[in-house]
């Protein structure tokens, strides 16, 4: 969070007149909504919510205990911004930009509260490497120099959007701290490696374009049947335990995008102890880099303040935002955005806010919306082309998805992963529900399949949602006769059907190989069982029983090839097709 | 220290007093009655003259002529670690007739958060001697791992049997050279269960030695509900400080969570406030993390604090606000299951709904066994197929069903049996829980076992089995 740096007018500082958990109103406040205030002796930060005539109501990011009326409340006349530069991948956040790290320096393992840090560290110095030169003309949103911020990410130094740009006249190379000035333009402008930027408001973009390439996710069930686009949107619901976190951290691991932004809000503290310990130990599939190094971590848990819960996914998609600016292909990852709602809720309800539907604001759905709306492929301003992709977990009370979170979540995104406790129970992970999932990017993702992995990819996909399809349908009279009542053509399918689930949707998370899936392999895996489906027909129109086409022992290595590793998979599938062909050939 | 006589308004467990002196929110409240007893609260709320207070000890005898003074300080609990052996009730005065308890300090009970960089990853197994937690639901130090139960159901011999058993395998090897290993203690918070429940506890703990090492804090059934609220952060505050200031392990089991929300729903409807779901408070989610997230291990101190809330479902329906709010922060769940407890299975704990969520980085080589996270992976698929058969079973009856379904059915039958079913009073240590698995997985041909690694099939499949499993492969 920024500090309060300079304000355009000393302003009048106000009264508490009331104190009620996270909510604090004050009177004789000369503010603006959404500013930034100080409040109480301590000077906890917080924000304003609401004018009333000489009322002003304001959410705190901090504990309240102990604060009484009549103490002082300070305006910093700035609205909530985040500090944006380089210095923010390989950090920790609080939900108002606080890093983590430094926190603990300052108060120790447990977080006090009255400490402001600013979101990037202002002494560090970087290596600025000019791209620009004395003379040139620049404009709002112009790349100016690089800095290398980490390993894999070059830092792009860019002309702040709210400038009016102009004539260079003075260029520093080398080493400067964040706030000195790098670049000086004839019109007086500074540019620095430092800007800040409300987070309620979007950065601004030149166009927002169709986009055409998927999120490669690592994730078979997800790129071979419900693909994600680069500047897509996807929400994943699912009760308690049916794999939301585990299916975002695994796109914030092996998603081939530049940068991740992953937001713990309102979720458990472990799980992102979790992430703090093993993304410095990963390596990034593309790069060979420390995952961390292209990861900026915010993290908001349960117990934290239930304000800062609210203002966390604005701060993690503002910082999502500037990175896109710099052309980068950025993804997003909010845990979960329920409880970001339940914030909105809970602080609306101290508000006496008339309630919506469940206790919910009624402006849940535009808040939902304008968050997603931040994600697309853009044209930024600067001409490059950079993307934010959103993906929101959602946590339905009772796992029921008729709730207004996911409803008005699915109106918006394009993706949806829908989780199903039943499969989670029996240990199918992921437990994405293959029919009540879907994406609406299919149709704009296939020629890149097509051209890059194989040309028959959209086939393939089609063959194994019908097998699918047929099998949920059979499974309904297996229900009521047992299996061994269906013609032996039925029966095969189901077996075909049970190495689909087997062997290509379940992915286990926890495998050193099978965690992540090129998506060569993943069409390599579909491709074997397709080949042992077509082998195993034929065999079965020579007449062999069905019970002696399944059982030959070359079939269940199918259910192998995702654990091995991925250089030896072309061989390992090979020798088991030719095994498959030669066991059912000898059959008849 | 102002006094008021200034009560404007009782209603319910709140009171209204008006004031002309700030007082702060969270702050700590005394009301003397005309009688001469003296009750705490807490404000709820704080505005410029007036203050809305929740009172601990039930409003009954309060009137507008009881006196309120302000303490100026928000809730704290006295810590030291002679609270070791004591008894307490609820909110902190000691039950027992034991010596004064001389703090060592004063803590806030409204525990602040662990900052998560600070966190260590819990990873430490604790062999609880329960295959159906050690196998296939591995409980580690520092964990949040409710009781999923009901009433009538034996949760609490669980957490009994727990209690008793709880090691730390190779801590009990390297206990002759370590000896500032840390110690093990047990912090029990009881809110609104009934005095016959607590003398089980109260027993249990006497007769193993256990009391020693447990601060026991009880609010019973007949004391006053908003209290409750109390009891589980004076635990917790209690725990917080035996763990991370003196280096304990400590295990903090409580019970019933669910008399804990009712009590947060009772004080929510006397404030008037917009109900959540089936009328709990909105912030209830809030309100349970900041109990559960007070489990865990901080980096560099020794001891931890790892916890079993206990909680019954009311109708036994999971997707009740208590157990869906606590599944959604603690760190997986035990569930008690009244079928399996009609069958006669102890405990019967149904391993399919629960979860451990902290198991995999628990488990495997050098920790428990490296066939670990494979052969639960393999039995849990295989004990949901055979549970799946048994709807079918019903319908169409054994003969039209497969071999291969029917060792299915054969299988889920037998690790009820032989593997869940091993009474209150068994301690397994890991490597007979995982034998019996494999004894278990022997019914199966080795091709069916589809998520065990090959190489750990062949070192512990079952030799002896091998022939009735080719039978079953050839079918
Ligand atoms: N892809 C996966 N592979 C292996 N295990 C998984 C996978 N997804 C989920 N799990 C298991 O399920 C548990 C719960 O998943 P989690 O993502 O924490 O659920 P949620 O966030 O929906 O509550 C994890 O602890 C893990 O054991
Ligand atoms: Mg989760």
């Amino acid at each position: 969070m920024s500090q309060s740096t300079d304000t355009d007018a000393v302003r009048e500082d106000g009264v508490i007149e009331s104190v009620s958990g996270p909510v604090v109103t004050a009177t004789d406040l000369d503010a603006r909504m959404n500013d930034v205030v100080y409040v109480g002796e301590e000077g906890l930060m917080g924000e304003v919510i609401e004018i009333e005539g000489n009322l002003t109501t304001i959410q705190v990011y901090e504990e309240t205990s102990n604060v009484a009326p009549g103490e002082p409340v300070e305006n910093t006349g700035e609205p909530l911004s985040v500090d944006l530069g380089p210095g923010m991948l390989d950090s920790i956040y609080d939900g108002v930009q606080r890093p983590l790290t430094v926190l603990e320096d300052k108060m120790g393992a447990f977080l006090d509260r009255g400490v402001d840090a600013p979101g990037i560290d202002l002494e560090k110095t970087w290596a600025f490497e000019p791209e620009v030169e004395e003379g040139d003309v620049v404009e709002p949103g112009d790349i100016v120099g690089t800095v290398p911020e980490t390993e894999s990410i070059d830092h792009k130094v860019m002309v702040p959007p709210d400038y009016e740009g102009g004539e260079i006249v003075a260029v520093e190379n080398g080493n400067h701290t964040v706030e000195q000035t790098v670049v000086e333009l004839d019109n007086g402008e500074e540019i620095s490696m430092r800007q800040e930027w409300p987070v309620r408001e979007a950065r601004p973009s030149a166009d927002k374009k169709t986009p055409r390439t998927p999120l490669v996710t690592g994730q078979r069930v997800q790129d071979g049947l419900f693909p994600l686009a680069k500047g897509g949107t996807a929400a994943i619901p699912g009760p308690f335990g049916s794999g939301k976190t585990v299916t975002q951290q695994q796109l914030a691991k092996w998603a081939d995008a530049d940068i991740v932004v992953y937001i713990g809000c309102g979720e458990r503290g472990n799980e992102m102890t979790e992430v703090i310990d093993d993304f410095p130990e990963l390596e990034d599939p593309v790069t060979g880099k420390p995952l961390m190094s292209r990861t900026c971590l915010i993290a908001n848990t349960s117990n934290m303040p239930v304000a800062a819960r609210e203002s966390c996914v604005y701060t993690g998609i503002t910082i999502a935002e500037f990175y896109r600016d710099m052309g980068y292909d950025v993804a997003l990852m909010a845990d979960s955005t329920s409880r970001w709602a339940e914030a909105m809720r809970e602080i609306s309800s101290r508000l006496e806010e008339m309630p919506g539907e469940e206790g919910y604001p009624a402006y849940l759905a535009a808040r939902l919306s304008e968050f997603y709306e931040r994600a697309g492929y853009f044209e930024n301003i600067n001409d490059t082309e950079g993307s934010v992709t959103v993906v929101g977990a959602v946590s339905p009370p009772g796992g029921d998805f008729s709730e207004p979170v996911t409803q008005n979540t699915l109106r918006i995104v394009k993706t949806f992963w829908a989780l199903d406790a039943d499969l989670a129970e029996r240990r199918h992970f992921p437990s994405i529900n293959w029919n009540e999932s879907y994406s609406l990017y299919t149709d704009q993702l296939d020629p890149w399949f097509e051209d890059n992995v194989a040309e028959d990819w959209p086939e393939q996909r089609q063959w194994a949602v019908d097998v699918l399809d047929e099998e949920d349908e059979l499974q309904e009279i297996v229900q009521l006769v047992g299996k061994d009542a269906l013609p032996e053509d039925q029966q095969l399918t189901l077996e075909v059907a049970r190495y689909i689930r087997e062997a290509f949707l379940q992915q286990n998370a926890l495998h050193d190989v099978d965690t992540n899936c090129p998506p060569e392999k993943t069409y390599l895996i579909l491709q074997a069982i397709r080949t042992y489906n077509d082998e195993a027909f034929e065999a079965l129109d020579a007449g062999v029983p069905v019970d002696e086409v399944t059982n030959i022992d070359a079939a269940p290595r199918l259910n192998r090839i995702a654990t091995t590793p991925d250089d030896e998979a072309d061989e390992f599938v090979a020798d088991l097709e030719a095994d498959v062909k030669d066991q059912l050939r000898d059959l008849y | 220290m102002k006094e008021y006589q200034t009560i404007t308004e009782i209603s319910g467990p709140l009171v209204f007093a008006e004031v002309d002196e700030p007082i702060g929110y969270d702050e700590i409240v005394e009301i003397e009655t005309p009688n001469g007893d003296t009750k705490r609260g807490q404000v709820l709320e704080s505005s410029d003259g007036l203050v809305s207070i929740q009172v601990f000890e039930g409003t009954e005898g309060i009137d507008r002529k009881s006196s309120v003074r302000f303490l100026g300080e928000t809730m704290k609990m006295p810590v030291t670690e002679d609270l070791l052996g004591r008894v307490l009730d609820g909110s902190g005065n000691p039950i027992d007739g034991g010596p004064e308890i001389v703090p060592d300090e004063r803590r806030d009970i409204v525990g602040a958060a662990i900052n998560p960089t600070a966190r260590e990853y819990p990873e430490e197994f604790i062999q609880t001697g329960v295959s159906a937690i050690d196998g296939m639901n591995t409980l580690v130090r520092g964990q949040k791992l409710p009781i999923f139960s009901g009433s009538g159901l034996p949760h609490n011999e669980l957490a009994l049997q727990i209690a008793r058993q709880a090691t730390v395998p190779e801590e009990e090897e390297e206990a002759g050279e370590d000896d500032e290993g840390s110690e093990f203690a047990v912090v029990f918070g009881a809110m609104g269960i009934t005095a016959e429940e607590a003398n089980e506890f109260m027993e249990d703990f006497e007769r193993t030695g256990a009391l020693e090492r447990s601060v026991v804090f009880t609010n019973l059934a007949d004391d006053p509900a908003v209290e409750r609220t109390v009891t589980p952060r004076l635990a917790l505050t209690t725990a917080e400080y035996l763990a991370f200031d003196k280096g304990y392990h400590v295990l903090v089991i409580l019970t019933d969570m669910t008399n804990y929300c009712e009590a947060l729903r009772e004080i929510g409807a006397a404030r008037e406030e917009v109900p959540g779901r089936r009328g709990y408070p909105g912030y209830m989610y809030t309100d349970l993390a900041q109990l559960y997230e007070r489990a865990g291990r901080i980096e560099g101190r020794d001891g931890s604090v790892t916890q079993i809330p206990i909680l019954t479902m009311p109708g036994d329906d999971d997707t009740h606000p208590i157990p869906d709010l606590t599944g959604y922060i603690t760190e997986g769940q035990i569930y008690i299951d009244r079928d399996l407890n009609s069958q006669g299975i102890t405990p019967p704990i149904n391993v399919l709904p629960s979860l451990s969520r902290l198991m995999d980085d628990g488990i495997g080589e050098g920790l428990t066994r490296e066939d670990h996270g494979d052969v639960s992976d393999q039995m849990y698929a295989a004990y949901a197929e055979g549970e799946d058969l048994r709807d079918l079973v019903n319908i169409v009856g054994r003969e039209a069903l497969s071999e291969r379904d029917n060792t299915y059915l054969d299988f889920a039958d037998r690790f009820e049996e032989e593997f869940v079913d091993q009474g209150f009073d068994t301690n397994r240590d890991i490597e007979d829980t995982l034998d019996i698995g494999w004894d278990l997985l022997g019914m199966f041909p080795v091709e069916e076992l589809n998520r065990i690694d090959e190489e750990l099939i062949e070192k512990y499949y079952p030799e002896s089995e091998d022939e009735t499993a080719e039978e079953v492969a050839a079918d």
